[in-house]
């Protein structure tokens, strides 16, 4: 089997008026890569984010995601995805079941299958004694796995994690990012931002973006070497302080 | 001075305790942190000494007042920026800070050399709706907000929150030069590095402080020998480590691991050694200095499957 990259992006470029947010990025993710996507605030991440998990147009440029295309088959792309961030997670008032099964539901899987799976979940979680409590009432780490796990139930081959460990204490961080690398070893395709500097050093590879374009692109070993530098936060901030656009 | 002094303070709500019975207290012109993650606690801290809400038992007083008996004129002592932006979106960033003023009985002109440093870099915007400000510049608007009062005491909640590593470092370099002229500041974050930052500070963790220091003596008290494992196959390292008798903890660090020996007097040669024989030839191991972040870790409550080694 030939293994076409997860991702394409070619000259993706997206205007609001005469603003351009992402001006033209070009790059490629391999299938069961584990990508960092840095960048500054107001640097353009998130509104490439929106254009490669189907909600927002572009203006310019071609994209594939899962190999299907941006434009034209839009609910395919978002078939293909999973979405999982620090600020749009589980709701704290249902159960671990109810999240389950709410989420999957989303995802499009059916009645049976939901059910199903989200057992199947539980079990593998190891939950079941807590698959009927709140999840408000769960140590975060729990949350967390969970939240991740139902990001990826509907066996996406591609998942989005948006700052997933903003706030999260130093060893739930970690061990997140042993949830992340199990599933890529599974051939899933990590797409992943974070402004924690050393994660983008567990990345395979990662990219910075300054001013909507993309200015670093590699493994954490080649830019650091390209760049002279001694950790990929040193790299970021060089980069960034030549933004012209700053933060507004 | 005391600026903030704080005896058995605690919150409870029902049968769950958000925060532990506390006490400590931030002398006037300290740059005090509070250093934990989501869930800790320290949004309770902040909005009883933000007079917002009342404790369910201990005392607090800020800049001398009581956070309960004299709530109305500690009000205009503090500023208080919490952790979600809560400036108006559909009022201009100028409408903002002047309706922030007015509250106060305050002007901009009045006050502006408190808020020049900052404001400065927001001006060129000041007709952009707030809402459509992003984070590192929302977060200079809400401190100016929270600054155009000159209040006595900074009560910071999490400023710098999914703002970039470049923001964050201008953001506490405006904190140390405001520390510098005078002002109290409580701040609040979950990046450990930002502690190194602060005059003292508190780890706080589950409803309890685990310490409270100075950044230099929290890392001083790292109990066990701390080395940095960089090798280009950190995964069979980590793994190596894991197994090898004498492990403490592994974790990985960036680029490096950083692990912690069980024993007083490890030998450096004998781990290289270990590494070597489980296929790692290219391991650097050196002797470290421990930081925030691995105090934190090693102090943190051993929850179920949070063993270091796991």
């Amino acid at each position: 089997m030939t293994s076409a990259p997860a991702i394409i992006c070619q000259g993706l470029t997206r205007k609001f008026g005469s603003f351009t947010a992402v001006d033209s990025i070009s790059f490629e993710v391999a299938q069961g890569e584990v990508f960092g996507f840095l960048g500054a605030n107001g640097a353009g991440k998130t509104t490439a984010i929106r254009m490669l998990t189907g909600l927002l147009q572009p203006t310019g440029g071609q994209a594939w995601v899962a190999g299907h295309d941006v434009y034209s088959e839009v609910e395919a792309v978002k078939r293909s995805i999973g979405y999982m961030s620090q600020r749009f997670s589980l709701y704290d008032d249902l159960t671990v079941r109810e999240n389950i099964e709410f989420y999957g539901g989303i995802y499009g899987l059916r009645k049976t299958e939901l059910h199903q799976k989200s057992g199947d979940l539980i079990e593998r979680l190891d939950m079941e004694a807590e698959a009927n409590s709140m999840i408000r009432s769960l140590p975060l780490g729990w949350r967390q796995k969970i939240a991740f796990s139902v990001a990826v139930l509907h066996e996406p081959a591609i998942v989005f994690l948006d700052e997933p460990t903003g706030g999260v204490d130093p060893i739930t961080r970690r061990q997140f990012w042993d949830l992340i690398y199990e599933k890529a070893a599974q051939g899933v395709t990590v797409f992943v931002t974070t402004h924690y500097m050393d994660e983008a050093e567990y990345c395979d590879r990662v990219s910075i973006m300054v001013d909507g374009r993309i200015e670093a692109l590699g493994s954490p070993a080649e830019l650091k070497k390209g760049h002279g530098v001694d950790s990929i936060n040193d790299l970021f901030v060089l980069l960034a302080r030549g933004g012209k656009r700053g933060d507004a | 001075m005391t600026a903030v002094d704080i005896k058995a303070l605690e919150k409870r709500f029902g049968k769950t305790a958000a925060l532990e019975p506390v006490t400590f207290s931030v002398a006037e012109g300290e740059l005090f942190g509070l250093i934990g993650p989501d869930g800790a606690g320290k949004t309770t801290l902040f909005r009883m000494l933000a007079t917002l809400v009342l404790p369910t038992g201990g005392t607090a007083t800020v800049d001398g007042l009581d956070v309960v008996r004299d709530y109305r004129e500690l009000r205009n002592r503090l500023g208080y920026m919490p952790g979600r932006f809560a400036l108006y979106q559909d009022l201009t960033v100028a409408e903002n800070l002047k309706f922030f003023a007015s509250i106060f009985g305050a002007t901009i002109e009045s006050n502006y050399e408190m808020i020049r440093d900052i404001y400065g870099q927001l001006e060129p915007f000041r007709d952009r709706r707030a809402g459509a400000l992003s984070g590192g510049m929302k977060q200079k608007l809400a401190l100016s907000c929270a600054l155009i009062h000159r209040p006595r005491v900074l009560l910071l909640d999490e400023p710098t929150t999914g703002v970039d590593a470049v923001s964050r470092l201008e953001f506490w370099d405006v904190l140390t030069r405001l520390r510098d002229s005078g002002l109290t500041i409580l701040v609040s974050t979950p990046y450990m590095d930002e502690a190194a930052r602060c005059d003292r500070v508190a780890l706080i963790q589950d409803g309890h402080i685990l310490e409270i220091n100075t950044p230099t003596g929290i890392e001083d008290s790292y109990p066990l020998p701390l080395l940095s494992v960089k090798s280009s196959d950190r995964l069979t390292a980590k793994r190596a480590l894991e197994r090898f008798p004498f492990a403490y903890s592994v974790y990985p660090f960036g680029e490096e691991l950083h692990f912690t020996d069980s024993r007083a007097e490890p030998s450096v040669s004998e781990i290289k050694t270990w590494l070597h024989e489980a296929g790692v030839a290219d391991a650097e191991v050196t002797v470290i200095r421990a930081g925030i972040e691995d105090v934190f870790m090693h102090r943190m409550p051993t929850v179920e499957g949070q063993t270091g080694v796991a």
